[in-house]
């Protein structure tokens, strides 16, 4: 569980940060303990109206995680959430918001220098000036449907053979009709000395026969 | 850690936290810490902070015997002093404030109360014997945690001992209670009323009774209410009030029963339950509901002739418009009961199936996966909490009994193992559960431990599965205890192999069958095993973090891979492969701890029949915690990379090499081909392993593989995110032949062009925008039809759904529209008639001409 071992100094001075800041971080050894440090935040996420899908973000549902799981914070309502008692290192803070996609950001706790965090989206590897945590996208679980047209019927399968053979019946005689008569009586007549093509002729065995 | 609070709800009081062995003070205005006092150095087991507006006494003991008080200025934090008293004797348990000042606590032979009363920090205390108090105290005294103000309660035997402390320390029994389960705390129902509820066993009743601290003959409230026995005891039991219309208190009881639901009990009745063990699944194993049987038996028609006209008045009253808000409820319960999906028989399909879940309490459920009703819950007799097993757990369950070829007419059965106590020394019981109606068939407490449970691929004539349960002492148990399965094992006493893993000392072993048992008792169902072989990993630089192994029950469909150019690569399949992640030991922690440079992942690949290593590999830079999936040839793995400070997941596939040269054709012809020689564990065959990493950006809780019937059907992983989520990611895009430019070729046969990283589709969420909040595993069961797998993830919640990894390529989709189809047909045959009108026309007019 989170302890409280940090300093009144620390919380004036954090309070004094909010109040003088729209967002910022800040991290300060705690007097006393060995290895305490406090790791600052805010996660915006933008409202992006009712959108058909994306259900309203809840702020309460909203996770902060570091390390993988070690701990999990929550955030206040406007959007702040620490830990506490983070030791010096490189740590990694994930953001579990549904229908927002964050990237995990690394998170630097420098022991030399006290004070002195440095975060970076692993994402696409932007160092964050301030450490304010926005989403890259938004995140849709479903697929639209796709509303009914006449259109999707043509295209399909079925309406293209149906377009195929409305064709085939209506088109066909009228470019029958366009021919040249005596060409057509030619073209009848070659027909009728080759011989009616059959399926059986088609065959190798037939057409020997022939 | 103590947290304490004033019970006035000023703005201008302090709130005390204890935590980490240092009292903090926060004010109650704005939550800033005002002093904090650090007691870490003491060593005192901090019990009691007592707040006063001006000082504030922390009490303690140090040690079991010595009883410290400090006080503590409430303004500044300072120590104004400090004050102890040793006790002639050690202390047991935990000490109770029975009042302001006053604490109880009993001495380490049980015999004795302690009372210790802080006045303005001078210690005083007062010791009187149990047996002073009741005249049977010869088992163990405990105090219970049940906080009641100038009383506290002394549980002996099944009886509860109530004990008045008055002003002066002095000790009165007042009530001698029997067959008590519980007590709550007090209620203060107002300014100087404190009333409490016990509740107590009646026969197959119990009884709650509500009582004023002050006034102990009478009763505020007595009530008679039967609880189903497979709920079990009481454990806990809260109250709350609630004021009738005639001005009296009225009281509501919420009830913590064994099995871990809960009740919630006001006038008698039970107003709701809910199920709350279920939020803590521990394993979780499926079964094929009963085939349908044709025709309906005649008694049944009967006995819901009644039910069955009723639901038909319902219905006719839904259609008239007529149905109430309540009836349409009902109604809406009746079409979803009659419904397709959560029928009580078998489906063609093999999507209607029976979830079968142990939860930690040791309760059995059996969830119907068309709509997540309890089908059945049984609390396992053999695992309830008595004497003997103080902390029964719920560990593993197997299917015991699937009939299905020679005894159909049998329900199939369930193996559940369970152990008293964490430690693996524990004593253990089995329980054998039918699966379609969770009637307990037999319960064994067993003699020997449970360290593993292996399930052998063979059966009996009943269709029982053969299982070795492996003890702590190195013998192997066989179960089901009939000469049947020793026939069956002594033909295949050669072919058991199986393998430990001693994570403390980095050691795998390789073990088959040697003897049995010599011991006094002759048990030709006990056997001795041999060691065949050990791995033993440098513990210097190497700890095993984790194992996966393949699936008993996968099937796979084809050895054979095509690859691009027509070539054949074969799979090295072996249901005898192991998967193990090793972590450098400063780099086994937790993320965070570690800089890149004392960071490695080692990977390797062990056949477990000849421990021969099959593949290894490094990952500099890389650390745990490793989640790992092993299926068919292929291991994919998700671990932490600290150099690029990301997490990335590795594919390894395995390829048999000794048949990789069976392409030339005149091999075929000359008949030189090995493709006929058997495959055996035993042969040594060259392999060759190829890998490919890639980033993935979320922390991940656990990893799965589809299963569908025959294994045709291309592969997903299933994996379950940090926030809480279950990704399905194809299995093409963890293929080691991506590449970066593929050639026309692979890009037809579905190569995907290499990323870095794994791309995250937000519509492959198989939960979509649901979560399953303290997601801990996923089950994949295949189904009957192909291209489909029933995926099951537990948690705190529970999520169950079907997917298909390649679409329902062998059915048509829900959303399929017959009406098109029959729109369609009747066009056609309406087009041909139209059109053969037409034509007959125009034949006629030609005829004309």
């Amino acid at each position: 569980m989170a302890s409280f071992t940090k300093s009144l100094f620390l919380f004036l001075f954090i309070q004094f940060c909010f109040s003088i800041l729209p967002s910022s971080f800040a991290q300060s050894p705690t007097p006393g303990s060995s290895d305490g440090y406090t790791i600052y935040g805010r996660v915006k996420i933008p409202s992006f109206g009712t959108k058909e899908f994306s259900l309203p973000a809840k702020v309460s549902n909203v996770k902060v995680i570091l390390n993988g799981g070690q701990r999990v914070s929550f955030l206040r309502p406007d959007g702040y959430f620490s830990f506490h008692n983070v030791p010096a290192g490189t740590h990694l803070i994930e953001v579990a918001a549904k229908g927002y996609f964050f990237s995990p950001v690394r998170v630097d706790v420098s022991a030399r220098n006290p004070g002195k965090i440095q975060a970076a989206l692993t994402e696409n590897r932007r160092g964050l000036s301030e450490f304010v945590l926005e989403p890259l996208k938004e995140e849709q679980y479903y697929e639209i449907r796709e509303p009914f047209s006449i259109m999707s019927i043509v295209k399909s399968p079925m309406g293209l053979m149906m377009g195929f053979m409305l064709i085939v019946v209506f088109l066909m005689p009228k470019l029958m009709e366009n021919m040249d008569p005596e060409e057509m009586k030619r073209a009848q007549e070659e027909m009728r000395n080759q011989g009616v093509p059959s399926l059986a002729s088609l065959l190798p065995g037939a057409a020997r026969s022939n | 850690m103590v947290g304490q609070k004033n019970l006035k709800a000023d703005k201008d009081d302090l709130i005390l936290v204890f935590g980490k062995g240092c009292l903090h003070a926060i004010s109650g205005i704005d939550g800033e810490v005002l002093w904090r006092k650090d007691f870490a150095s003491e060593s005192i087991e901090v019990s009691h902070i007592i707040q006063s507006p001006e000082v504030i006494y922390v009490a303690g003991f140090v040690g079991s015997s010595k009883f410290y008080v400090y006080e503590v200025n409430a303004k500044s934090g300072e120590l104004l002093k400090n004050n102890h008293v040793a006790l002639p004797f050690a202390t047991s348990g935990e000490s109770l404030s029975v009042s302001g000042d006053k604490f109880v606590v009993l001495d380490d032979v049980r015999s004795k109360i302690v009372t210790i009363d802080i006045n303005n920090g001078n210690i005083n205390y007062n010791q009187k014997q149990v047996s002073d108090l009741i005249k049977d105290s010869s088992g163990q005294a405990v105090i219970l945690p049940s906080k009641l103000p100038g009383l506290f309660a002394l549980k002996i035997n099944s009886q509860v001992l109530l004990i008045k402390v008055t002003n002066e320390g002095e000790l009165v029994a007042l009530d001698q209670i029997d067959n008590t389960a519980a007590f709550s705390n007090a209620l203060s129902i107002s300014e100087d009323q404190h009333v409490f509820a016990f509740v107590q066993y009646e026969d197959n009743k119990i009884q709650l009774s509500v009582k004023d601290v002050n006034d102990w003959n009478g009763a505020l409230l007595k009530e008679n209410l039967v609880i189903d026995h497979q709920r079990g005891n009481i454990e806990k039991i809260f109250i709350n009030n609630y004021v009738r219309t005639d001005r009296s208190h009225g009281f509501r009881a919420l009830m913590v029963m064994e099995d871990h639901s809960l009740l919630l009990v006001q006038q008698g009745e039970i107003v709701w339950s809910r199920e709350d063990g279920l939020a803590s699944v521990v394993d979780v194993t499926t079964s094929e509901l009963p085939v349908e049987k044709e025709g309906v038996s005649v008694a049944k028609v009967e006995q819901n002739l009644f039910e069955w006209l009723k639901g038909h008045v319902l219905k006719l009253k839904g259609t008239l418009m007529i149905a109430s808000a309540e009836e349409k409820i009902a109604i809406q319960k009746l079409r979803l009961r009659s419904s397709e999906k959560s029928k009580m028989t078998r489906d063609h399909n093999g999507f209607r199936k029976l979830l079968i879940v142990l939860t930690r309490a040791g309760k059995v459920f059996a969830l119907h996966t068309g709509d997540g009703r309890i089908v059945w819950s049984t609390t396992l007799h053999a695992l309830r909490k008595s004497e003997d097993c103080e902390h029964p757990v719920g560990l593993n369950i197997y299917q015991w009994q699937v009939p299905h070829h020679h005894a159909l007419d049998e329900n199939p059965s369930l193996l559940v193992i369970g152990r008293c106590g964490p430690s693996v020394t524990a004593p253990t019981v089995i329980s054998f559960l039918d699966a379609y109606t969770g009637k307990e068939l037999n319960s064994l407490s067993l003699a020997h431990t449970v360290a593993r449970v292996i399930p052998l691929p063979y059966t009996d004539s009943t269709e029982q599965r053969l299982h070795l349960i492996i003890d702590v002492n190195k013998h192997a148990y066989l179960y089901p205890r009939t000469p049947e399965a020793i026939e069956i094992l002594k033909r295949e006493f050669s072919n058991i192999y199986w393998y430990s893993v001693e994570t403390d000392n980095g050691v795998i072993r390789g073990h088959a069958l040697k003897s049995n048992c010599i011991h006094e008792i002759v048990d030709e169902y006990c056997f001795v095993f041999r060691d065949l072989w050990s791995i033993v990993f440098p513990s210097e630089s190497e700890k095993i973090i984790a194992t996966v192994t393949r699936k008993s029950n996968e099937v796979v469909h084809t050895q054979a891979k095509v690859m691009t150019d027509h070539d054949v690569m074969y799979k090295y399949i072996s249901k005898n492969i192991l998967f193990v992640a090793n972590a450098a030991p400063k780099a086994s922690g937790e993320i965070g701890t570690a800089t890149p440079e004392e960071a490695t992942l080692v990977i390797y690949i062990i056949d477990t029949v000849t421990g021969r290593i099959l593949h290894r590999m490094t990952h500099h830079g890389c650390q745990g915690p490793v989640h790992a999936v092993f299926s068919e040839n292929w291991v994919v793995y998700h671990y932490f990379n600290l150099r690029a400070h990301r997490h990335e997941m590795s594919v390894i596939e395995v390829y048999d090499q000794s048949r990789a040269d069976n392409k030339d054709i005149w091999k075929f012809v000359l008949g030189k081909h090995n493709l006929t020689s058997p495959i055996s564990s035993y042969y040594r065959p060259e392999i060759s392993a190829k890998s490919q990493s890639y980033f993935f950006t979320h922390s991940v809780k656990a990893i799965e593989v589809t299963s569908t019937a025959k294994g045709i059907t291309s592969k997903q992983l299933l994996i379950g995110t940090i926030g809480d989520q279950v990704l399905a990611l194809d299995k093409r895009f963890l293929d080691p032949r991506r590449t970066l430019n593929p050639s026309q070729a692979e890009k037809e046969e579905g190569i995907i062009p290499l990323t870095d990283s794994l791309p995250i589709i937000s519509q492959s969420y198989i939960t979509h925008s649901l979560k399953v909040e303290g997601l801990r595993g996923i089950v994949t069961v295949p189904a009957k039809l192909e291209s489909t797998s029933l995926v099951f993830a537990y948690g705190v919640d529970l999520f169950f759904t079907q997917i298909a990894p390649s679409r329902t390529y062998d059915s048509l989709t829900e959303d399929f529209s017959y009406a098109l189809l029959l729109l369609t047909i009747v066009a056609l045959v309406a087009a041909l008639f139209v059109t053969y009108v037409l034509s007959e026309r125009k034949d006629l007019e030609e005829k004309w001409r």
